[in-house]
C-alpha cells in the first residue's frame, strides 16, 4: 500500500496553541492514504479539522506527531508541487485578478509571453474575462473564489489541495466549475484532496470519500464512489442517490456529535 | 464647475484671513512693524526671489530635509519590517524605540552639531533620527498585521524569504507605513526649520532668523509664509501619492 500511495498521512496529531486561551486538539491520530492521481473528497462537520489536515499536507503547519509523506518524502515546507486553494481565498488584495494569477507563474520563472497567455487562459476558464484589472475588493465572494482557483490551477501542481473551493458559488457556476475541474483532472491527472460540505458534490467528483469524525478529527470511514462515468445524468441514478444517502447519514451523525460536544 | 465652486468655498477662510490681515495692517490697528501689510510681504517675497536668497536657501533646506527623510524611510521601514518578522530583532530594538519615542527630538540639535558640525550633516542626522521613529513604528505595526494566509500563499507558489518580504509583508504594511511617513514628513519640516534657526548659515530657518534679527520683518514674513505653503503643498502631493499607492483598497 505504502508503495503506491502518493500521500501518506500516518498517525498525525495537531494541537493549536493560541497565545491566549487553552490549547485545542484539532486532529488526533489521523491516518489516511491517497493513491497517485486519485480524487479524494473530505467530508466532515464544521470544526473537525479538515482545513488543518490540508495545511499539514501543504507543509504550512509543523508536524508534531506522526508523519506525512508525499511521494515517499516527509513534508517539510510548502512548495509549488502542492497547490492550495484556501477556504478564505488568500488573494493578494493589492494585486488585480491578472496580477494574482500571474504571481505563481512569475515565481516559476515562466517567460513573460507564455505566462500572460497562460494566466489569460485560466481567467477565461473561470469566467472572469473582463475583470482582469479589478482588485479583489471590487469583486463578489464567488468571483474572488474563482480567482483563487485560477491562480492555483495555473501553476499546474501535481497535487491539488482544495478547501471548499466552490463554497461561495451559486449552483449554476458551481456546476460549470465542477465540469472544468474534472476536465483538468482528466487531461493532466493530479492527486486531488477536495474538502466540501456538499455530499452530492463529493460523490459526484471523487473516487473515494473520506468522512471525518467530530473534533478531534480522525477518519471515520472511507467510501468508494467510483462510477463508470461522470456524466451529469448519473446524479439521478439509483446507485448515486444511495451513496449520497449513506454518506449523508454518516456526516449527520458526526455533526450531531459535534453539536453535543460544544453544547455540553 | 461644481468642483471649482466647492474648492472656492473650501479656501474662502484663507482669503478672508488675507483680506483681514491687509485691512488690520492698513488701518494701523496693530503696530505695522509687528504685522506689515500682506501686500508689502508679497513685494518682499518677490525681492527675495529676484536676488536668489529664497531659492538658494530653500535649495539647501530641501536637500537636507529630503536626504534625512529618505534615509529615515529606507532604514526605518526596513528595520520596522524586520522587527515585525524576527523575534530577536524585536527584543533588541523595541526597547530602544520605546525609550527614544518620548524624547523631544529638538533636544538633539546641540548633540548632532557636536558630532557633525554646523553644516548639512548635522541637520540630515537630526531629521533622520527624528523621522525614523514614526516610520519604524508604522512599518512595524503594519507588518505585524500581515495575514499569515497570504504568506503561506506566496510560499506555496514558490516565493523565498526575500520575495515574501517584498511581495507580501511590505504591501501589507503599506497603509500604516504610509501614515507613519506622513507624520515623519511634518516632523521633518519642524526639525529642519528649528535646527536651521538655531545653528546654521543657510536654509529657510537661517533666513527667517537673519531677516528677523536685522529688522526686515516683511521679508521674514515672506519666508515664513513660503515654508507654510511649501509644507501644505508637500502634504497635499503626498496624500495624492498615498491614494494612488493604496488604490487597491475599497
Ligand atoms: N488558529 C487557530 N487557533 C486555535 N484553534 C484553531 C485555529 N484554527 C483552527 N482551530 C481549531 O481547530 C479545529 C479545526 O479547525 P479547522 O479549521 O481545521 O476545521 P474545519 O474542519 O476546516 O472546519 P470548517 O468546515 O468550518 O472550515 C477547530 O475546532 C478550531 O476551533
Ligand atoms: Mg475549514
Amino acid at each position: 500500500m505504502d508503495g503506491q500511495a502518493q500521500i501518506v498521512v500516518e498517525r498525525v496529531n495537531h494541537t493549536y496553541r493560541p497565545p491566549r486561551g487553552r490549547p485545542v486538539l484539532a486532529l488526533s491520530d489521523i491516518s489516511l492514504d491517497i493513491r497517485p492521481r486519485e480524487f479524494l473528497a473530505l467530508l466532515g462537520p464544521s470544526g473537525c479539522g479538515k482545513s488543518t489536515l490540508l495545511y499539514l499536507v501543504g507543509g504550512f503547519l509543523p508536524i508534531e506527531a506522526g508523519r506525512i509523506l508525499v511521494e515517499g518524502k516527509p513534508v517539510a515546507a510548502p512548495g509549488p508541487d502542492r497547490g492550495i486553494v484556501f477556504q478564505h481565498f488568500a488573494l493578494f488584495p493589492w494585486k488585480t485578478v491578472r496580477g494574482n494569477v500571474l504571481y505563481g507563474l512569475e515565481r516559476q520563472g515562466l517567460p513573460r509571453p507564455e505566462r500572460e497567455k497562460r494566466a489569460q487562459a485560466f481567467i477565461d476558464m473561470v469566467g472572469l474575462h473582463g475583470f482582469e484589472d479589478s482588485y479583489p475588493s471590487q469583486l463578489s465572494g464567488g468571483m474572488r473564489q474563482r480567482t483563487a482557483i485560477a491562480r492555483t490551477l495555473a501553476i499546474d501542481p501535481s497535487i491539488l489541495l482544495m478547501d471548499e473551493p466552490f463554497g461561495a458559488l451559486d449552483a449554476q457556476t458551481r456546476s460549470l466549475m465542477q465540469t472544468e475541474l474534472l476536465k483538468i483532472w482528466q487531461r493532466s491527472p493530479k492527486t486531488v484532496i477536495f474538502v466540501t460540505h456538499d455530499v452530492q458534490e463529493a460523490v459526484y467528483l471523487a473516487e473515494r470519500v473520506a468522512v471525518m469524525s467530530a473534533r478531534p478529527g480522525r477518519v471515520k470511514a472511507i467510501v468508494e464512489t467510483k462510477f463508470p462515468n461522470r456524466d451529469p445524468s448519473i446524479l439521478r441514478s439509483k446507485e448515486f442517490v444511495e451513496k449520497v444517502d449513506q454518506l449523508w447519514n454518516m456526516v449527520r451523525d458526526e455533526a450531531i456529535k459535534a453539536q453535543e460536544a460544544t453544547g455540553s | 464647475m461644481e468642483n471649482v465652486a466647492k474648492t472656492a468655498v473650501r479656501y474662502l477662510p484663507i482669503v478672508i484671513v488675507m483680506v483681514a490681515w491687509e485691512a488690520i495692517a492698513r488701518l494701523n490697528l496693530v503696530d505695522t512693524l509687528a504685522l506689515p501689510p500682506l501686500s508689502k510681504v508679497a513685494a518682499a517675497w518677490f525681492d527675495l526671489m529676484r536676488d536668489g536668497e529664497l531659492v538658494s536657501n530653500g535649495a539647501s533646506s530641501l536637500y537636507r530635509g529630503s536626504a534625512g527623510l529618505l534615509l529615515a524611510v529606507l532604514i526605518g521601514g526596513t528595520l520596522g519590517m524586520i522587527m515585525a518578522r524576527c523575534r530577536i530583532f524585536d527584543m533588541l530594538i523595541n526597547p530602544l524605540v520605546e525609550l527614544f519615542y518620548p524624547l523631544p527630538k529638538s533636544a538633539l540639535i546641540p548633540v548632532t552639531v557636536l558630532w557633525l558640525g554646523f553644516g548639512d550633516g548635522s541637520k540630515i542626522l537630526l531629521i533622520f533620527l527624528g523621522c525614523m521613529i514614526p516610520v519604524t513604528i508604522g512599518a512595524y505595526n503594519g507588518a505585524r498585521g500581515s495575514d499569515h494566509a497570504l504568506l503561506w500563499s506566496a510560499r506555496s507558489m514558490g516565493a523565498g524569504s526575500f520575495r515574501m518580504m517584498w511581495d507580501v509583508v511590505l504591501p501589507s504594511a503599506l497603509p500604516e507605513l504610509l501614515n507613519g511617513i506622513r507624520t515623519a514628513l511634518a516632523l521633518a519640516f519642524i526639525l529642519l526649520v528649528s535646527s536651521e534657526l538655531i545653528v546654521s548659515q543657510r536654509g529657510f530657518g537661517y533666513l527667517i532668523g537673519y531677516l528677523g534679527s536685522t529688522g526686515s520683518y516683511e521679508g521674514m514674513y515672506a519666508v515664513v509664509l513660503t515654508v507654510a505653503l511649501l509644507g501644505f503643498a508637500v502634504d497635499r502631493i503626498y496624500q495624492l501619492l498615498m491614494q494612488w499607492l493604496l488604490r487597491w483598497r475599497d
